[in-house]
């Protein structure tokens, strides 16, 4: 056993570190810090800088453009990003839909999409959900008939995550007819957004931010050779790369500075008598959020340690997304708690960059209440943490049914 | 042992129940939220006529009676609708200060104004240092002849901005967190020295920031002693408490009654997501939640009335645990309506909110722990 950093990746550490310090913009790392909203150009800029370093897509193969990093290098880079404050790289085109790609595109469509993906010119988005196809993904209802070398494509996703700003989403599409089973009907598809047909009409969060979408598909024509891989195998493409797809699942290092930032604040906060740091109730629910991650961490380095012996992940990797998001929400609680009645203020403006006047209440009380709201998602998307318990329940437990 | 309401109260809660389904739909109290007062002045017009504005107040001040267990009904539905018109803020608070510190003349002045609906008060006490101790008060009010000057910043002060007029808390004598030396006053929001920041809370209730800054106010405009008003304010407050747990358990009855119905229909797997026992026994969590939660509602609802107003233990009891209830029910409402429940569409979603800041109105859960056990 050995969880130390060797000298190597004590080095690795600081190159890392000199490297955040000098790249990262401070107007995007204020942003950040702070918990306000990242423009898409900030978004955009920064993973330019990264491309540019050479850093832009951690988990790829070294032959498309990825770090060759191993398992203890991401975690250090994940967590010298978090603290430095560096914005999350968005999950779509790097993580959702590269893997896909270059995992199971052809030569041309390796060519054509992942250039982009990795020099972020193209903003992607993620078309699965539908409104009557949630944790039941695979009852999904967008058809894609084939007409020629076109796919018409009809139908409706929803909850696509910032599609306003999307120039191409990749879909789960049906293309088998009732008499195919499920899985066997569907294949993934990867869609201009400028195609005609498409309309993209927004849903706001109950923070007040149109975070989400409904994309609608009115006979959408998509050329055939925007199918990745085979008909109707798209299902099992998808799933393949949920479950090796867990970098970064548990968030811990996310987690960890703001647990930081919520004792930091804790310190400064009182009312005429004790800090809050020091009333023992709030300080106990601290301590017994900190040692939650703590405990959480060694199991995703556990995790880790597996897969780099070449273990692929099995699904107890469920554990890492319920108790990540579960101990992400305990901290957004904390911060609900420090804010006190400076957490009621609903005034959203103040917390875009152009915002000039004053704040109400000290830092940004307010956001932490705005945060709270909109992380009570963070349970219920990526598979609902009620679904990831059945995976336990079957596919670890043995509990069939 | 009798645990239900009077005839007369009955015909209270069938009233403000009625107006909640027909003029207060989740479409119409977003017009209203979102409109420039935060609230509806013929709404609060209704209010006057119908007589609720009465129910905080004794026979003798022009009221219904005024026991808190009266406050229950209204409440309770109105957390149900959740109704932003500032009946606790200006009715219960303030006007509960005024009746309760005010001479015959100030009462005689005001009362009859605020029944009829003519007038918004506020109570602007909770400063930026504060959080919840109601005795951290550092807003000055220093003689001058037979005036005062009042000097300081009044936090998410509720009704705030509709108020035209304020009862503000402020230290005659004594330093931060004396439990001596805190005054009220009545101060005109027009005076010389008074700023307002309106805003709209996340719940949708208005409230505001205030400054004072050299306001003058008359001797004449004090209300009761001077430096003798903490009782009153904290006997005040844990009457707004008790009526916000009210609200919170209709509340958490409306979020688990409309889970219910939604889980009865939302099918995925080709089954109602109801028949899942995993969410099943969430549900009856949450209806356990709910019933807790009650219970602590009239425990400390009938221990006020029997004690003269005035049971700090019985309302942090049941504050905390109404907390308590009210975090767990928001959330699990949340979601098992899945990706639906995070949405500002869902009215689940605002119910969630409003469940949140009930957390926090006059003392979080962990304060009225703090509370109970000292
Ligand atoms: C903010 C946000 C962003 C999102 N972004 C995207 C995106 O970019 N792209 C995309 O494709 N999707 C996205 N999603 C969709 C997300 O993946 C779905 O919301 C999720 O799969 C749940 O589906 P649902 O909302 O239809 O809830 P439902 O499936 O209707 O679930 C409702 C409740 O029932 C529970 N439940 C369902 N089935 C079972 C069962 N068998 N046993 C026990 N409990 C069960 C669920 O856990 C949940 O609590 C996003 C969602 C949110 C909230």
């Amino acid at each position: 056993m050995e969880t130390s950093f060797n000298e190597g990746e004590l080095a690795f550490r600081d190159q890392v570190r000199a490297f955040l310090h000098d790249a990262l913009p401070a107007d995007i790392q204020r942003k950040t810090l702070r918990g306000l909203h990242l423009e898409k150009e900030d978004y955009v800029r920064w993973q330019k800088i990264l491309y540019r370093q050479g850093w832009a897509a951690v988990n790829w193969p070294v032959e498309y453009g990825g770090t060759g990093w191993n398992a203890t290098q991401k975690a250090i880079w994940a967590d010298e990003c978090a603290r430095a404050g560096a914005p999350e790289v968005l999950p779509f085109g790097m993580k959702m839909v590269a893997p896909v790609i270059y995992s199971y595109g052809s030569e041309e469509q390796k060519q054509r999409f992942l250039p982009d993906i990795l020099a972020s010119n193209v903003w992607w988005c993620q078309g699965y959900s539908e409104p009557n196809a949630g944790s039941d993904l695979a009852s999904l209802k967008t058809t894609a008939v084939r007409d020629g070398d076109h796919y018409i494509v009809n139908g409706t996703k929803t909850w696509t995550t910032l599609a306003q700003f999307a120039d191409w989403i990749f879909c789960l599409v049906r293309t088998g007819g009732p008499e195919v089973k499920n899985q066997q009907a569907i294949s993934f598809l990867l869609v201009d957004m400028k195609s005609p047909g498409i309309t993209v009409s927004p849903i706001h969060t109950l923070d007040g931010y149109p975070e989400v979408n409904e994309v609608h598909f009115n006979n959408v024509r998509v050329p055939v050779e925007n199918r990745i891989g085979e008909e109707g195998r798209g299902w099992t493409y998808a799933k393949v790369l949920l479950t090796h797809e867990r970098t970064g699942i548990a968030r811990v290092p996310q987690t960890r500075r703001r647990l930081e930032a919520a004792r930091e604040l804790a310190a400064e906060t009182g009312d005429g008598g004790p800090t809050l740091l020091e009333n023992p109730a709030f300080a106990q629910k601290l301590a017994e959020t900190e040692i939650e991650l703590l405990a959480l961490e060694y199991t995703e380095l556990r995790t880790l340690a597996a897969v780099s012996t070449g273990q692929a992940p099995g699904p107890e990797s469920s554990i890492l997304k319920i108790k990540g998001t579960e101990v992400a929400q305990q901290v957004d609680e904390l911060h609900v708690e420090i804010a006190g009645y400076y957490g009621m203020p609903f005034v959203p403006e103040q917390f875009s960059d152009g915002f000039d006047g004053e704040h109400i209440g000290p830092g940004d009380a307010a956001a932490s209440w705005l945060r709270y709201f909109n992380n009570r998602k963070a349970s219920i998307y990526g598979g609902s943490n009620e679904i990831q318990k059945n995976i336990i329940c079957k596919a670890v437990l043995g509990l069939g049914g | 042992m009798d645990f239900n309401y009077s005839e007369e109260q009955q015909m209270l809660a069938d009233s403000v129940r009625r107006f909640v389904q027909q003029d207060y739909d989740f479409d119409s109290r977003r017009q209203v939220v979102d409109g420039e007062d935060f609230f509806s002045r013929a709404h609060w017009q209704t209010f006057a006529e119908l007589g609720w504005l009465m129910v905080p107040f004794a026979e003798e001040d022009g009221g219904l009676g005024g026991n808190a267990v009266d406050l229950l009904p209204v409440m309770e539905e109105f957390g149900k609708g959740m109704v932003v018109e500032p009946f606790l803020p200006c009715a219960v608070l303030a006007g509960g200060l005024l009746a309760e510190c005010g001479s015959d003349t100030q009462k005689a002045e005001l009362l009859p104004a605020l029944v009829e609906g003519r007038l918004q008060l506020a109570f602007a006490f909770a400063e930026p240092q504060g959080r919840f101790n109601l005795a951290d008060i550092d807003c000055r009010a220093t003689r001058d002849g037979d005036h005062y000057r009042l000097n300081g910043h009044k936090s998410v002060v509720l009704n705030g901005g509709a108020a035209e007029q304020l009862v503000v808390a402020a230290r005659t004598g004594g330093d931060r967190c004396d439990r001596e030396g805190i005054s009220l006053f009545l101060v005109d929001v027009e005076s010389e020295g008074v700023t307002r920041r309106r805003y709209k809370n996340v719940d949708g209730h208005g409230a505001a920031d205030i400054w004072l800054r050299d306001v003058r106010v008359a001797e004449a405009a004090r209300l009761g002693e001077e430096g003798k008003a903490l009782p009153a304010i904290e006997k005040m407050i844990d009457r707004a408490t008790l009526a916000v747990c009210a609200e919170a358990v209709g509340a958490m009855d409306s979020a688990l009654e409309k889970t219910l119905e939604y889980t009865r229909t939302r099918k995925q797997f080709g089954r109602p997501i109801a028949s899942f026992q995993a969410l099943q026994h969430r549900m009856a969590e949450m209806f356990i939640e709910c019933e807790q939660a009650r219970s602590m509602l009239l425990m400390a609802a009938t221990q006020l009335d029997a004690n003269g107003g005035v049971a700090p233990r019985a309302v942090s009891a049941a504050k905390s645990r109404i907390g308590r209830a009210a975090r767990a029910v928001g959330q699990e409402a949340v979601q098992l309506h899945g990706g639906i429940g995070v949405t500002d569409e869902l009215d689940v979603a605002h119910l969630f909110k409003r469940l949140t800041a009930v957390q926090y109105l006059f003392g979080s859960t962990n304060f009225h722990t703090a509370r109970f056990m000292h």
